[in-house]
């Protein structure tokens, strides 16, 4: 086990380091989800007096739930653009040979997306404050938003990483990010549910991204909703890419 | 996927000087052409995903057109100038990293060895880039029509709109060819893309600017030049003729056309500078 956590330790900290001393990886990371914030926060808050439209904290806290979601899941997404990068340098297939415990590699990307999105959660966190955003949840509630911003990061990073490494090249970016994309703005992104009509709304209904939006809503606004649901949703999500990630590794494996 | 295309030069002979420049702007746009309809899969993602957020804001959005004042029933026919602008933004990535390719792989420099004329190469590199952004834009037009998008301005306003996307189109194709001459590596290109998305975010794109709440995003969107390519665009399709809308438009595309152009034929000067 001991084996495990070095290759993971080991991986991680590769993969932060490298975030943090390479401004071209770094930047764009943090601030996509300022921009995203502030486009939707600042640029649509009229939405907010659309008839029947309510919550109490406001717009700029309806939107920094979604935000602070999706920099959880672009998270996970860019940790799966350096692995596939690693692919492509060559740097991988080196670590797949010296590695004695080769799930520690995936345990140890994951780890990576969550200390990144850890940096760009804060900043977003911080910019919403600034920005005024009122916070109704209680203490516990807001960890349990932060606790969802985790289990949503940790899925996307086994998605990314189950992608890069059956595909092992860069060119895999789209298709790592395409669904991820899709699917976030798929759910009830601007309005909460019962606003949407139409198509949208059927699918917002079935997508399993809503819960999780609403619950997180639910908890900043101190009113939780599906909570239950939401975490349950996203430990499904989790174990499914678990195996779907060690899968990619096999393949990577076999590859040579 | 690189891509290596010939060029097939003009015949010797004594054209005047425009002919000149004419035959060999078409000799660099064929092959720029070429090299962009090789490349298929690079042509469908540009493409695609305007197409995807218009289909999604348009029915995700839906619920503004309640708002009191806004200018339409239908967010589909208010959004639509969107994708236009979103394409003509890819577009400027498609020509900029084609161009800094072919400064890369040293392409460029052993045309500086040919008698070809600096503005051929540049408008001819532009080429492929600007039919590619004819062809999107084409396609979002009849995406449009076929979403149910109607054109206050009929027929006539959805010929003026494929006419001011094409210039749009062009104007940012130009900006990508200055962004590769100056840095010459497709990377530093891409990496600057992202900053033209920020001026679409920061633009009168989701909602008009007489309802955007807060004042300081609505003082941006208004010193923001691309709020203004965009209102010229969705005046054909929501409000008909509006002159001042499309002069403005028009206007701004043409700026952005000539200083981009301007400041390219400079930078292909410098390197172009045979030593």
């Amino acid at each position: 086990m001991s084996r495990f956590f070095n290759v993971a330790r080991g991986v991680a900290w590769r993969s932060i380091h490298n975030t943090v001393v390479n401004p071209a990886i770094l930047v764009p990371s943090i601030v996509f989800p300022l921009f995203f914030l502030i486009a939707f926060a600042g640029g649509l808050s009229r939405i907010s007096d659309v008839p029947n439209f309510n919550y109490p904290p406001g717009y700029t806290a309806f939107q920094f739930v979604f935000v602070f979601l999706q920099s959880a899941a672009f998270g996970g997404v860019f940790t799966g653009f350096a692995i596939a990068r690693d692919f492509d340098s060559g740097f991988a297939r080196r670590l797949l040979l010296s590695a004695p415990r080769r799930s520690g590699i995936i345990a140890g990307y994951a780890i990576g997306a969550l200390l990144r999105w850890m940096l760009t959660g804060t900043v977003v966190t911080i910019a919403a404050l600034i920005a005024g955003m009122n916070v109704n949840g209680s203490g516990i509630q807001l960890f349990g938003l932060i606790g969802l911003g985790v289990a949503m990061n940790l899925a996307a990073a086994l998605w990314a990483c189950g992608v890069a490494m059956f595909l092992r090249t860069e060119q895999a970016g789209a298709l790592i990010q395409m669904p991820v994309f899709v699917l976030l703005f798929l759910a009830p992104v601007y309005v909460p549910l019962s606003l949407l009509t139409g198509w949208i709304h059927a699918v917002a209904n079935l997508n399993p991204v809503t819960p999780v939006l609403e619950a997180g809503r639910g908890l900043l606004a101190g009113s939780p909703v599906k909570v239950a649901i939401a975490f349950a949703g996203l430990a499904g999500a989790a174990m499914l890419l678990t195996a779907f990630a060690r899968r990619g590794l096999a393949s990577a494996e076999k590859a040579g | 996927m690189a891509v290596e295309t010939a060029i097939d030069l003009p015949r010797a002979g004594h054209p005047s000087r425009s002919a000149g420049l004419v035959e060999q702007t078409l000799a660099v746009g064929r092959r720029s052409v070429v090299r962009v309809f090789r490349q298929r899969a690079l042509m469908i993602f540009p493409m695609i995903f305007p197409l995807i957020l218009f289909a999604i804001n348009g029915s995700a959005l839906s619920p503004a057109t309640r708002i009191p004042g806004f200018p339409t029933d239908n967010y589909r026919d208010f959004l639509l100038a969107m994708p236009f602008i979103q394409g003509a933004m890819f577009v400027s990535i498609t020509a900029g990293v084609d161009l800094a390719r072919d400064i890369e792989s040293g392409f460029l420099n052993r045309l500086a060895m040919t008698p070809l004329r600096g503005e051929a190469m540049l408008l001819g590199q532009l080429g492929g880039a600007l039919l590619l952004g004819a062809v999107q834009a084409i396609v979002y037009l009849l995406v449009g029509v076929a979403t149910g998008v109607s054109f206050a301005s009929g027929v006539g306003g959805a010929v003026v709109l494929l006419v001011l996307s094409i210039v749009i189109s062009f104007a940012f194709a130009s900006l990508g060819g200055l962004l590769a001459l100056r840095f010459g590596t497709g990377e530093a290109v891409q990496g600057i893309f992202p900053l033209l998305f920020v001026t679409l975010f920061l633009s009168s794109s989701s909602l008009p600017r007489n309802l955007i709440k807060a004042t300081w995003f609505r003082d941006i969107a208004t010193y923001n030049p691309v709020s203004y390519l965009i209102e010229a665009l969705r005046s054909l399709v929501i409000t008909g003729w509006d002159v001042q809308a499309l002069a403005l438009g028009f206007g701004f595309a043409s700026l952005l056309l000539v200083i981009s152009l301007g400041l390219s034929q400079s930078a292909m000067r410098s390197r172009l500078a045979r030593t």
